[in-house]
């Protein structure tokens, strides 16, 4: 029998919130609880809203009751462990959540904290600190934790601290990120992108900061339903001892395809929806026009140098492969 | 005597070296054997980059004399781990230091990819310059063979000259593929198709996330829009174009990688008629 409850925590956890916190802003306040926005409680309260919900999340009422700081209208004991209720709770709120984001006020909410940088930013260092967003894999509970979406690489991260393994990517949901970044589209990087020219073009005067950074506020993507924003381009190049490693290597560059961006969007219109080159734009033996202007190693010494075949030096390659111009 | 103390200021009977590794930040360092730094060939030119290279040679090699350690103190540390990194730079290229790195890399003390499809793939430490001062030290993935900042601000605030912008690779170069796969034990034609079907492979997985996160969303779609009886206004069309610009890049992108694909695959059969 508990009978020396404590009175002036007043609720019947020892974890849920303070009378002046709301249940929900409580949870959202948790550590690694930070990528969760607040659900409004209307969003809650719709039944329409948590259509298919009942089935996944065990005492439901009970849960009902304690994310809407409801008191309970019968006594508490008929539950074994009030922590079944918590977890519940938290539950329902992660499911409801998922749903939330997806609408016009939950998308604004994340907007805000994706804005403020609260969900961190992409650890690959060529996407120069684009924002990021959490994501799920699964919109099924229980399967995986919360990953982040970046929209430059459109790869996904495991979030760098060890607080979000706890985090249920559910919660979050598959669909999220891609109508994120389609609702606003002035944060998604174009799948295009042209390298700066390095040298300033002859006649244009070099204190220019004001028209290239006018130049930087005209970027337009042709298609008015794609990404606005312009992308970071550049993919890393390997060197060894200052020279570009050839793909021929045996430990060559094989991987840089998965960063690559086409330098203008009519390129994309090359390939199909099948994934092939249409109409052979690119055949197998163009690869002398090297637009390379590096010298490039082939680096395949064998490390117990049994063999010496001495090749000519290989043709130089461009390492984006797509040296079309116009 | 050979006690590694764990690095506290005012311990004599640990060397600098030894404090320095055991230094919080300092994790990502290899020991330097001493033969190594008392070679003067090896330490060619580093006279020129660091101030007080004498008395920090002196320091990192323990033979400071005890009466000028007072003044100097502050700005010698700064020096000598600056004289420590440039050394650590080349001595990490050599066979010893490779073998030192290699044994990092096998307890992922660089840490992980953090890209979800790279399942935990450990990294190695690349410098973006060989010179000091001007780029923090980043992670190389060989299996995604893209670059990565270190989580940690401490990590992040490391010079990345003190590991150098070819060390990675040629770790890759000498122990083999530092991908999944192992190195093929042939000639390197071998080699190369290991490598073209890793190629494959990683397009593969990339296109299966797309399918199956796509069709967990139509299912979700569907789902959602029999329980709404079709009025789904909570739910907007996801199958817009910024999805399908998305889906159309990554579909360049595995051309890309099939025409390299083909490219390799010729060469291979070039090189073996
Ligand atoms: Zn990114
Ligand atoms: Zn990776």
């Amino acid at each position: 029998m508990m009978e020396e409850q404590d009175v002036q925590e007043g609720s019947y956890t020892s974890s849920t919130p303070t009378s002046t916190l709301t249940w929900i802003s409580w949870f959202c306040s948790l550590p690694g609880h930070e990528y969760f926005c607040e659900v409004t409680e209307d969003f809650i309260e719709d039944d329409f809203n948590l259509t298919g919900l009942n089935s996944l999340v065990p005492f439901w009422k009970e849960a009902m009751e304690m994310v809407l700081d409801m008191d309970p209208d019968e006594d508490a004991s008929k539950i074994p462990d009030v922590s079944l209720v918590e977890s519940s709770a938290e539950m329902l709120y992660g499911l409801v959540h998922q749903r939330y984001i997806l609408t016009r006020a939950g998308l604004q909410a994340m907007v805000e904290k994706y804005e403020s940088g609260i969900f961190g930013c992409c650890p690959r260092v060529y996407c120069v600190g684009c924002n990021v967003v959490p994501c799920g894999r699964s919109d099924m509970p229980g399967l995986d934790t919360v990953k982040l979406f970046c929209p430059n690489c459109n790869d996904i991260y495991i979030p760098p601290s060890s607080r979000f393994q706890g985090v249920d990517g559910a919660f979050f949901g598959t669909t999220f990120p891609h109508l994120f970044f389609q609702s606003y589209r002035e944060l998604a990087p174009a799948p295009f992108w042209k390298p700066p020219t390095t040298s300033s073009p002859s006649g244009r005067s070099p204190r220019s900061n004001e028209s290239s950074s006018s130049l930087e506020s005209q970027f337009v993507n042709p298609n008015p339903y794609g990404g606005q924003k312009r992308a970071a381009g550049y993919v890393y190049v390997p060197r060894i001892y200052g020279f570009r490693v050839s793909e021929r290597a045996k430990s060559g560059p094989r991987m840089a395809w998965l960063r690559m961006r086409p330098e203008s969007p009519s390129e994309l219109d090359q390939v199909d929806w099948r994934g092939k080159w249409i109409g052979d734009a690119y055949s197998d033996d163009e690869d002398d026009d090297s637009a390379g202007d590096e010298k490039m190693e082939r680096f395949d010494f064998d490390t117990d140098g049994e063999e010496d075949e001495e090749e000519e030096e290989e043709e130089e390659e461009d390492d984006r492969g797509v040296p079309m111009q116009g | 005597m050979e006690e590694v103390s764990t690095g506290s200021d005012s311990d004599y009977s640990s060397s600098w070296i030894s404090w320095f590794l055991s230094s919080k930040g300092n994790e990502y360092f290899c020991e330097v054997d001493e033969d190594f730094i008392l070679d003067r060939f090896n330490l060619t030119g580093l006279n020129n980059e660091v101030a007080n290279y004498a008395q920090a040679l002196d320091l990192i090699t323990d033979n400071l004399d005890d009466d000028i350690q007072d003044e100097l103190r502050g700005s010698l540390d700064v020096q000598a781990r600056l004289l420590y990194g440039l050394i650590h730079a080349r001595w990490i290229v050599t066979q010893r230091g490779l073998q030192k790195m290699l044994d990092k890399y096998k307890r992922a003390d660089f840490g992980r990819c953090p890209r979800v499809l790279c399942t935990s793939q450990p990294l190695l430490p690349l410098g973006l310059t060989d010179l000091p001062y001007e780029k923090s030290v980043k992670l190389f993935c060989a299996r995604c063979e893209d670059i990565y900042s270190p989580k940690s601000t401490r990590h992040g605030s490391i010079d990345g000259a003190y590991f150098g912008t070819t060390f990675a690779h040629l770790m890759g170069i000498v122990w083999g593929s530092l991908g999944c796969v192992p190195k093929g034990g042939g000639g390197d034609v071998m080699g190369n198709v290991v490598r073209v079907v890793e190629m494959a492979r990683v397009g593969r997985e990339r296109e299966r996330e797309r399918e199956r996160v796509g069709a967990e969303r139509e299912r979700e779609r569907v789902g959602a829009a029999e329980q709404a009886g079709g009025a789904d206004e909570y739910r907007p069309k996801i199958y817009g174009f910024q999805l399908h610009e998305t889906a159309r890049l990554q579909r360049w992108q595995e051309a890309m990688r099939d025409r390299q694909i083909g490219r390799l695959e010729k060469f291979e059969v070039g090189s073996r008629g």
